[in-house]
């Protein structure tokens, strides 16, 4: 104890004709010891909150520090895994700085911009870029005479060479590509299109007419993690996996297609009004059927196939730093016919993100475990010291392993004999699906693809989608092909 | 000139950050020591202030240019060499650990305060000159216990009349109403409330045999003070009355019963506020998560989570911060502005600062034989323990915040005078009691 203990008994001193029972010290000590502790968790939140919590608290667009901060430091680089430069900041001729992007408007999405607010990485980690965690007496020697510190670097996990075979392939279409690694979450490319150039002076110039309303390129978008496509066949992935949760028997399934399905008066066609003939679950799957499915959707509890949904991350929010928007799935018990025949086969209201895709997709090949997605793997200091490293994280399970399995399966059967035949080619077994996703009758439809490779052993998962361009066995497989081929070879 | 401003700035980061540990470490090292190293200790402590609060200025004003803060600083050190003078008359045999924390604690909210802005560095000045002033006179006060024990159901009923008075009276501030203008003055008279309730209280428990008829009887009256702070929308106060009646009780009458029955009833009633109060639901949002309301409920304590966070360990430098960002920063939030220049080094010290004055204060009251004497110390160290676990805790997220000052630092002319009139209760009581003692034994002796 840190006082001395008094040997006189506790009494009042007080002259009182009948003597009062009090508490004493021994309440008093309880009450001390009480506070103390209290005292005690608050410094260890507060320690906890500086070590831990604190880098991701002040890295928030809301923080009006980040100038403060650029007075001081010079705002650190952001790398691709390989080292490569994709924005750093440079004095020009005139002393002040600049910010350089070398690869132009091949990552302007994924990296983002720094001037006319920030987006991509650059907002990501803008507070970590504008950190110096460089030797402290370098600092001081650099702030003593009044000089800037240099500001960490971000190691991304994107790969130049991905990225410009992607960025190619896309080519003068509208869309987005996602190339991600599934046993991680790594985002391995992330191609928008249209896009633009984000270098300050040219950006400066060309903001008003960037940001004008008629907006009918929307080039600012991030279409890889913000644009809102109905899914098309795609959605069939989601439509099977509620049809083989309900029904462990699925392998007994049997259908015959006539190019159409009709009931209550609705009719819902297979592309072209192809007629498939008698068809099981997995070569509906393969084949795309419409009816089949349109048919499925049908016989399916509507309240589960909402709950499987949901779990599979419609209507909610992406573990994922990226800016993004929630994808939609509207279907419940009170929904009509219609509405759920065309939900079932893909259209209907059912609106995702091609990041929400890929990431289901990516979980599909990760044995049901949907993983962070994530693009910067960790921030060094100038001198190549890594300062941080962010982990990968699993996000527990949507689909059991038996399920995933299955759709692994179905994904083969596309490419094996259905609407990707072409990717057979390819020297290792790969897995997707097609989409054609309708969404004007005077149009052609966005064409989708969404699958991972090698199918054995799944090294990168991969989503395209196209916009206005054609049946995703036209034109998204076809860009698939090249980015296996870049990543995985022929 | 330029250069040494930005050398100078540069260097105080770590500079202050050394002076407030080696003045904590030495507040806790005086807990040990012997007589005369703790007199020793003690003056270190002193100087270490005078050096902080010279640096803390030099560097205001070197980078503001403002002659004002000059001659702020003249009058703030003149004052604190007259007070310390002063103090070693007024309350000597004290072995004056309470009395350098007080005005560590006033030089880190001058030079704080000073940094936001001089007017209310002033303002404060002159509180704080006023609430000293005052205490000089607190130790012929509190002379005659038998009187003031005798005098506690009107000293509790005082407390009750001045929140009422606020009540019917008052005007609202930040959601509560405790603010009364009187003339050209506003004042938040619950804080002296404050005073009188614990010296009511302490009076009331330690005069009477506490039956459970009569724990009721005081209890309805206590309650009755807590639910006019309810009604008056200032939950932050009515927690603070709350728990202090809690642990009066709690050591006046020994049974622990009381104080877990208390803690239950208390924590029920929150839950019921939780659902009653929609201010409550508000508060506890922001707590649980200000970052998806950022805009509105949670603004506020998100802006103080970025000051503490992005000033790191050794702060940005005094005046090299954005604290101006932060909502209510002189007041509620300033040890998030003090977290933002002068780092978490330096807040982890403060706090430390307080653990400190509350060890001193509890082994005034455990040493203190007069009974009443002992449950005024002891309530005084509650209260003020729980304000300032409730502000740091707030600031920090680390409970919901409930929007009270921080004792001794937070700007406010009520505050502040009613925290130098408590911290000088307890010491009054400590001098009290010694020349008691020495009187008995000298009593002894002659027998």
């Amino acid at each position: 104890m840190l006082w001395k203990k008094r040997n006189r008994p506790e009494e009042s001193t007080e002259v009182e004709e009948v003597p009062i029972v009090h508490g004493g010290n021994k309440q008093v000590m309880v009450a001390t010891y009480f506070f103390v502790a209290l005292f005690l968790g608050l410094l260890a939140y507060y320690v906890f909150f500086m070590m831990i919590q604190s880098k991701d608290v002040i890295n928030n667009s809301y923080n009006q520090r980040q100038n403060l901060l650029a007075q001081r430091v010079v705002r650190g680089k952001i790398l691709d895994a390989n080292g490569n430069t994709l924005a750093q900041t440079v004095k020009t001729a005139n002393g002040s700085e600049t910010r350089v992007y070398p690869y132009k408007n091949m990552f302007t999405h994924v990296v983002g911009h720094s001037s006319k607010g920030k987006t991509g990485i650059e907002l990501m980690e803008n507070f970590n870029l504008l950190t110096s965690n460089n030797d402290p007496l370098e600092n001081l020697k650099l702030r003593l005479s009044g000089e800037k510190t240099i500001g960490d670097n971000a190691i991304t996990t994107l790969h130049l060479d991905l990225q410009k075979v992607a960025y190619d392939a896309l080519g003068a279409h509208k869309g987005a590509i996602i190339v991600s690694e599934p046993s991680t979450g790594k985002i391995l490319a992330m191609v928008s299109k249209p896009d633009y150039d984000p270098s300050p002076e040219i950006l400066g110039q060309r903001w008003d007419s960037l940001t004008k309303a008629d907006g009918t390129d929307s080039c600012l978008v991030n279409r890889a993690t913000q644009g809102l496509y109905p899914p098309g066949s795609t959605f069939k992935i989601f439509t099977a996996l509620e049809y083989i949760r309900e029904n462990p028997n699925y392998n007994q399934f049997s259908y015959t297609c006539k190019g159409k399905e009709e009931q209550d008066g609705f009719v819902v066609n297979c592309y072209k009004n192809h007629v498939h003939g008698k068809q099981d679950l997995k070569l509906a799957f393969a084949n795309s059927c419409n009816s089949c499915f349109a048919y499925l959707g049908t016989v399916l509890n509507l309240s589960k196939y909402k709950k499987t949904c949901e779990q599979c991350y419609f209507q909610r929010n992406l573990p994922t730093k990226f800016v993004y928007n929630k994808s939609s799935f509207v279907v419940n018990g009170r929904s009509n016919k219609e509405e759920v025949m065309h939900t079932a086969m893909g259209q209907g209201k059912t609106q995702i993100t091609p990041l929400h895709l890929n990431m289901i997709t990516a979980a599909i090949a990760n044995k049901g475990v949907l993983m962070q997605s994530y693009v910067v793997d960790h921030l060094e200091n100038a001198s190549g010291n890594t300062v941080r490293t962010y982990q990968p994280k699993a996000c527990g399970s949507v689909m059991t392993e038996e399920e995933a399995a299955t759709l692994q399966q179905f994904m083969q059967a596309v490419v094996e004999s259905g609407t990707a035949t072409s990717l057979k080619q390819l020297s290792y077994p790969v897995a997707g699906k097609t989409g054609s996703a309708e969404f004007d009758k005077t149009k052609r439809s966005h064409s989708w693809f969404t699958g991972f490779a090698p199918a054995n052993n799944p090294q990168i998962c991969v989503t395209i989608i196209v916009e206005e361009a054609g049946t995703g066995s036209e034109v998204a497989v076809p860009i698939a092909k090249k980015i296996y081929q870049a990543y995985l070879g022929n | 000139m330029d250069g040494a401003r930005i050398v100078l700035t540069e260097l105080s980061r770590y500079i202050i950050v050394l002076l407030m540990a080696l003045y904590t470490y030495f507040g806790f090292r005086a807990y040990g020591a012997k007589k005369k190293k703790q007199r020793r200790l003690v003056r270190k402590q002193t100087r270490m202030t005078y050096i902080f609060h010279f640096f803390g200025y030099m560097i205001i004003y070197l980078n503001t240019g403002d002659w004002k803060v000059l001659e702020i600083y003249g009058m703030e050190l003149a004052f604190f060499i007259l007070c310390g003078i002063v103090y070693r008359i007024v309350y000597k045999k004290e072995n004056g650990l309470i009395f350098n924390h007080m005005r560590m604690l006033f030089v880190i909210s001058l030079v704080m305060l000073g940094r936001l802005s001089t007017a209310s560095a002033m303002k404060q000045f002159i509180y704080m000159a006023i609430g000293m002033g005052v205490c000089i006179f607190l130790p012929f006060f509190l002379k005659r216990a038998k009187k003031l024990q005798e005098d506690g159901w009107f000293y509790a009923l005082v407390s009750l009349i001045l929140l009422l008075v606020v009540l019917f009276f008052g005007t609202t501030k930040y959601g509560a109403k405790n603010w009364l203008q009187i003339g050209p003055v506003m004042l938040q008279p619950s804080e002296f409330a404050k005073i009188f309730f614990v010296l009511g209280f302490a009076g009331i428990l330690s005069s009477v045999q506490l039956e459970f008829k009569k724990v009721v009887q005081v209890s309805i009256l206590a309650g009755a003070i807590v639910l006019v702070l309810v009604a008056e929308k200032d939950l932050g106060a009515a927690f603070i009355f709350f728990v202090t009646y809690l642990f009066l009780l709690y050591v006046a009458s020994g049974q622990t019963i009381y104080l877990f029955g208390g803690l239950c009833g208390g924590s029920g009633a929150a839950v019921l506020a939780y659902f009653v109060f929609s201010h409550v639901r508000t508060r506890v949002m922001a707590w649980k998560n200000p970052w998806i309301c950022i805009d509105n409920q949670g603004y506020q304590v998100a802006q103080s989570l970025f000051a503490i966070g992005t000033g790191g360990w050794f702060g940005m430098g005094l005046t090299q911060g954005m604290p101006n960002a932060i909502p209510i920063r002189e007041s509620d939030f300033i040890f998030a502005a003090i977290g933002e220049e002068l780092g978490a080094f330096f807040g982890i010290c403060l706090i430390c600062i307080y653990i400190s004055c509350f060890i001193s204060f509890v082994q005034i009251a455990v040493s203190t034989k007069v009974y009443f004497y002992k449950l005024l110390a002891f309530g005084y160290s509650v209260l003020v323990m729980i304000q300032t676990f409730l502000t740091l805790g707030g600031v920090t997220k680390f409970i919901p915040s409930t929007g009270v000052t921080l004792p001794l630092v937070s700007a406010g002319g009520s505050s502040m005078l009613s925290m130098i009139i408590m911290f000088c209760m307890i010491e009054s009581v400590r001098i009290l009691d010694v020349r008691q003692e020495e009187d008995e034994d000298a009593m002894e002796e002659t027998e």
